[in-house]
C-alpha cells in the first residue's frame, strides 16, 4: 500500500491560504454547532418574542417607534445587536483558546500558513458565520411579521458591518491577552451589555440623558442600529448614512491591522 | 511493505552550503534575556542530531529559530538552503515539527486532525485522505480513527502529532522532547518509529533529557548550556572525551567518604555527599587497588560511562531552575 | 441578615445527615469559602463588574422603556412606574443568574479542569462540605450584590413598604434554590456542549417569567407554563415585598424555593460523591 497520489507540499497564494485556515474552523464549527446555534439563533428569537410581542403589546405604536408596532420598530436593530453579541463571544473565549488552552494556532504556526494570513482567515470566518446566523434569524423576524419591506437585506449588511466592527480590534485583544479570560467578563459587563441596553436598539437614543449620548455616538452599535433602521424604513439621508459607514468601517480596518500585528507577536516570537 | 513515508526528496535537496541546517553565530534574544548565544550548527542529510541541555539551556528557542517560527536575533541561519527571515512559508512546506507540548485539536477526531493540518500545507483533499490513513497505520491509531482526541492518553496524543507532522512528507523532522512524560512502552513505540523515518532517509533534529534516548537515537549531538554550546560530537566521542569507559561507585554509609584516600586510583574522582565517583578505563581494577588501600565502602558498582555522566559534567549538577 | 441565612441552613444539614451516608461531611465547609475568598481577592474586577450589570438593565429600562411604556399596574392593582415594576423583577433575576452560573460554569471547570476537588477529598473534608462551600461563597457574593441593588433601588425612592427588609433575605433563599439545583444539573454534565442547555432554560425564563410585562398578555396555557418556572415565583417574592402588597401566597412561593433547595443539595451531594469519590 504505497500511496497512489504523489504531491508536495507547497506555498498557497493568500486568499487560498486565508480560506484553509476559515476551512480548519469550519470543521471544528461542524461538529459543535449546537451551542452557537442557541445562542445566535434562538436567543434573539427569543428576544423579539419576549420584548417585541409581549413587551410591545403593551406600548402603542408613537413617534419614538417611528409609527409603527413595536416588534417592527424592533426587530432591524435587535439583528444588529445579536449579531454584535455573537461576534463579541466569537472574538474573545474561541481565539484566546486556540492560542493558549488548545494551542491550535501553534500548531498552525508551523505550517505554510503565515501569522497574517490566520489572522484574516479568522475575521472571515467570523463574518461568515454571522452571516449565516444573522440570515437565519431576519428570516424568523419575516415570519413573525417583524418585518416591513426588503430594505431589511441593508440591515443585514449593517448588522454584519457592525459586528465586524467590534470583533475585529476585539479579536487582536483577544490574541494579546496571557491570563485565562478574566478580562472577557469585564468587556461583556461594561462594553457589550451597556451597549445593548443603551445604544438605541430597544429605545430611541434621546430619551437618555443628555450627557450620555456622547458615549452613545461612540458605540459601534449605535452607528450599527442607524444604519439598520434607515434601511428597513426607507428613511436614510446621504451624509449620516456615509458617516455611519465611514465609522464603521474605519474601526473594521483599524481593527484588523492590530490582529495581523497581535497575531505575528504572538506566534512569532 | 512499509510505505515510503518520504519521497525521494533528500536526494534532489539542493544543498548547496553543505548541510540541510546551517547555523552561523545565531543568537535569540528575548528583552534583555539572551536565550542563545551564539552557536554554531551543521546538520547533515540524513543524521540524527540531538540537542542535550539542561532547563532554559536555548535548546527549544534554537528549535524554534530553526522551524521558522521564532525570528532570530542575529547571526547567520539556512534551513534547506533558505533564509527563513525572507522564505518562512518555503521552508515550513518542507519541514515536520513536533513541538514539546502538544497542539492537537482535542476537539476534533483523530483523522480530522490530520485532514486539516495536511490542508494548511496546500495538499488536495484525496492526497490528504490517502495519507491519513498510511499515517494512522504508521502510529498505530488505525481503531482510533474516528475517535475524539481529548479522551486518547498521552502517549497516543504524542504518536498523532509525530504522524501529523509527516503529513506532509517533510525532509527533517523536528522534535523538541518527544517522549517526556511517556511512560516505557510509550517511549519505546516512538523510537522504533523513529528509527524507520530514519532509514527512510528523514533527517531528523532532537531535543531530549533523556540521556538514554540520545543515545538510542542520534548520531551527533551537541550539548547546550547557558545559551551557548559547549560540546559537540557523537555519543561515543563525548564519552570519550568528557568521561571515561567505566565509573567505579562507592557508596559509605556511616563514615564520610574520603577523597583523599582514592587519590591516584582514576583519572577523576568526584565527591558526592554519600559516595566516591572515580572515572577510570578499568573499574574493577581500581576497587581492588582501593580495597588494598584499606577503603571500606558499603558497596560497590563498576557500570559503563553514560552521556549522563557527560551531561552532568558539562553542566553541573545544581539545580538549573 | 446573618442570623436569618443561618438558621435553616443548619437545622438543613441535621436534616441531611440522616439521609446521607456517612464520611461525606465534616463540617469543614468554611475552608472553602475561605478559599473562594483568597481566590476573588485577586479577581475582584469580575466581582465588582457582576454588580453593575442589572444596574445597567435597571437604568435603561427606567430611562427608555419606562418612557415608551409610562405607568403600569402594580402587584395591588395600584399605578407605579414601568421602574418601580421592572426593578423588583430584575433583582429576582439577577439572584438567579448569578446563583446558576457559579453553580454551574465555575463548578464545571474546577471538576473537570483544575481537578481541585481531587486535592480537597485528599483532606477530612467531604463532598457535602464541598457542596455547602461552594453554595455559601455563592451566597455571600450574591447577598452583596443584592445589597448593592437594594441601595439604589432605596436612592431612587423604589421601595416604599417596610416590607423591603425581607427582600434582602428571600433574595438569598432564592438564590440557594437556584444555586443547589444548578450544582445538582452540574453533575450531570459531560462536556461544555451541555451548557447550551443551561442558556436554554435560563434565558426564556428571564425574559417571560413577567420580568417585563404582566402576565395577562399570555393566553390561558402559556399563563399557566409560566407559573411552574421558578423564577415567576421569585419575581413575585420580589415584587411583594418592594412595594409592600404582601398577602398569605407569598409563603407558597417560598416552600417552592425551600422545597427546590432541598431537591438541589441532595442531588448534588450524592452525586458529587459518587462523581468524585469512585
Amino acid at each position: 500500500m504505497t500511496t497512489t497520489t504523489r504531491e508536495r507540499a507547497r506555498v498557497c497564494p493568500t486568499p487560498t491560504a486565508v480560506w484553509l485556515v476559515v476551512e480548519g474552523l469550519w470543521t471544528w464549527y461542524r461538529r459543535n454547532w449546537r451551542s452557537s446555534a442557541v445562542s445566535s439563533v434562538v436567543e434573539p428569537v427569543l428576544f423579539l418574542l419576549a420584548l417585541g410581542l409581549g413587551f410591545g403589546s403593551q406600548i402603542q405604536p408613537s413617534a419614538a417607534t417611528g409609527g409603527l408596532p413595536y416588534v417592527q420598530y424592533l426587530a432591524p436593530a435587535l439583528v444588529v445587536a445579536s449579531a454584535l453579541q455573537t461576534a463579541a463571544f466569537e472574538s474573545t473565549y474561541p481565539v484566546l483558546a486556540a492560542f493558549k488552552w488548545n494551542r491550535t494556532f501553534l500548531g498552525i504556526a508551523s505550517t505554510p500558513i503565515t501569522s497574517r494570513q490566520l489572522a484574516m482567515g479568522q475575521l472571515l470566518w467570523i463574518f461568515l458565520r454571522l452571516s449565516v446566523s444573522s440570515a437565519a434569524f431576519l428570516v424568523v423576524a419575516a415570519l413573525l411579521g417583524a418585518v416591513t419591506s426588503v430594505g431589511v437585506i441593508g440591515s443585514l449588511f449593517a448588522a454584519l458591518l457592525t459586528a465586524m466592527a467590534l470583533a475585529a480590534p476585539l479579536v487582536a485583544y483577544s490574541a494579546s491577552l496571557d491570563t485565562e479570560g478574566q478580562q472577557f467578563s469585564a468587556i461583556f459587563r461594561f462594553i457589550v451589555v451597556p451597549m445593548t441596553v443603551f445604544a438605541g436598539t430597544f429605545f430611541p437614543v434621546d430619551q437618555l440623558p443628555a450627557w450620555v449620548r456622547p458615549i452613545v455616538w461612540l458605540t459601534p452599535l449605535w452607528h450599527g442600529t442607524e444604519l439598520s433602521r434607515a434601511s428597513a424604513f426607507g428613511t436614510g439621508e446621504l451624509l449620516p448614512v456615509l458617516g455611519h459607514l465611514v465609522y464603521l468601517t474605519a474601526l473594521v480596518v483599524i481593527g484588523a491591522r492590530l490582529a495581523v500585528r497581535t497575531f505575528t507577536r504572538r506566534l512569532e516570537v | 511493505m512499509r510505505p515510503a513515508i518520504v519521497p525521494d526528496v533528500v536526494a534532489e535537496t539542493a544543498v548547496r552550503d553543505g548541510g540541510l541546517v546551517r547555523a552561523r553565530g545565531l543568537t535569540k534574544q528575548f528583552g534583555d534575556f539572551e536565550a542563545v548565544r551564539g552557536i554554531d550548527l551543521d546538520v547533515e542529510p540524513g543524521e540524527a542530531f540531538g540537542f542535550l541541555g539542561p532547563n532554559g539551556a536555548g535548546k527549544s528557542s534554537t528549535m524554534r529559530m530553526v522551524s521558522c517560527v521564532s525570528p532570530r536575533t542575529g547571526g547567520d541561519l539556512t534551513v534547506l538552503g533558505m533564509d527563513p527571515r525572507t522564505q518562512g512559508p518555503d521552508i515550513r512546506a518542507r519541514l515536520g515539527v513536533v513541538p514539546q507540548q502538544d497542539n492537537l485539536d482535542n476537539e476534533l477526531t483523530v483523522r480530522q486532525n490530520l485532514h486539516i493540518y495536511g490542508r494548511y500545507f496546500g495538499l488536495s483533499k484525496a492526497h490528504v485522505r490517502a495519507k491519513a490513513v498510511e499515517l494512522l497505520d504508521f502510529a498505530q491509531l488505525t481503531d482510533r480513527a474516528d475517535a475524539e482526541v481529548e479522551p486518547l492518553s498521552g502517549g497516543m496524543k504524542r504518536r498523532l502529532t509525530i504522524a501529523r507532522s509527516l503529513i506532509n512528507d517533510p525532509e527533517l523532522l523536528l522534535l523538541d522532547e518527544p517522549t517526556t512524560g511517556l511512560d516505557p512502552q510509550a517511549r519505546h513505540l516512538l523510537w522504533d518509529r523513529l528509527f524507520r523515518l530514519r532509514q527512510q532517509g528523514v533527517t531528523l533534529i532532537i531535543t531530549t533529557h533523556y540521556m538514554d534516548e540520545a543515545e538510542q537515537l542520534c548520531d551527533r549531538l551537541v550539548v547546550m548550556d547557558g545559551g551557548k554550546i559547549v560540546a559537540e560530537g557523537s555519543p561515543g566521542e563525548l564519552i570519550a572525551r568528557y568521561c571515561s569507559r567505566e565509573v567505579l561507585e562507592l557508596r559509605f554509609v556511616t563514615d564520610k567518604p574520603d577523597a583523599a584516600a582514592a587519590e591516584g586510583l582514576a583519572d577523576r574522582i568526584e565527591v558526592l555527599p554519600d559516595r566516591l565517583l572515580l572515572y577510570t578505563s578499568d573499574g574493577e581494577a581500581s576497587l581492588a587497588a582501593a580495597h588494598q588501600r584499606g577503603l571500606a565502602p558499603a558497596s560497590s558498582l563498576v557500570r559503563r560511562g553514560t552521556l549522563e555522566d557527560v551531561f552532568l559534567r558539562l553542566t553541573g549538577r545544581t539545580l538549573v531552575d | 441578615m446573618s442570623t436569618t441565612t443561618q438558621a435553616p441552613e443548619t437545622t438543613r444539614t441535621g436534616l441531611l445527615l440522616r439521609v446521607l451516608p456517612v464520611g461525606m461531611y465534616a463540617g469543614r465547609s468554611r475552608a472553602l469559602v475561605e478559599r473562594s475568598f483568597l481566590v476573588n481577592r485577586r479577581t475582584w474586577l469580575q466581582v465588582v463588574s457582576g454588580f453593575f450589570e442589572p444596574l445597567f438593565f435597571l437604568f435603561g429600562l427606567g430611562f427608555g422603556f419606562g418612557k415608551l411604556i409610562g405607568d403600569v399596574v402594580g402587584p395591588g392593582g395600584e399605578t407605579i412606574s414601568y421602574v418601580a415594576y421592572v426593578a423588583p423583577a430584575l433583582l429576582a433575576a439577577s439572584a438567579m443568574n448569578g446563583a446558576v452560573y457559579d453553580a454551574t460554569f465555575n463548578l464545571f471547570f474546577k471538576l473537570k479542569y483544575a481537578k481541585l476537588y481531587d486535592a480537597v477529598l485528599a483532606t477530612p473534608l467531604g463532598p457535602l462540605d464541598i457542596a455547602i462551600g461552594e453554595i455559601t461563597w455563592a451566597l455571600i457574593r450574591g447577598a452583596l450584590y443584592g445589597t448593592g441593588f437594594l441601595t439604589v433601588m432605596l436612592g431612587m425612592g423604589l421601595l416604599t413598604s417596610p416590607w423591603a427588609v425581607f427582600a434582602l433575605p428571600a433574595a438569598i433563599l432564592i438564590a440557594f434554590a437556584f444555586g443547589a439545583l444548578g450544582m445538582a444539573c452540574t453533575t450531570f454534565m459531560r462536556s461544555w456542549h451541555d451548557f447550551d442547555l443551561v442558556q436554554l432554560a435560563l434565558v426564556p425564563m428571564f425574559l417571560f417569567s413577567t420580568t417585563f410585562y404582566p402576565i395577562t398578555v399570555y393566553p390561558g396555557a402559556v399563563q399557566f407554563a409560566v407559573k411552574c418556572f421558578p423564577l415567576y415565583h421569585a419575581i413575585e417574592v420580589m415584587r411583594a415585598l418592594c412595594t409592600g402588597y404582601v398577602d398569605a401566597s407569598i409563603v407558597g412561593h417560598l416552600a417552592y424555593f425551600v422545597v427546590m433547595a432541598l431537591v438541589g443539595v441532595v442531588v448534588a451531594s450524592r452525586r458529587l460523591g459518587k462523581l468524585l469519590l469512585a
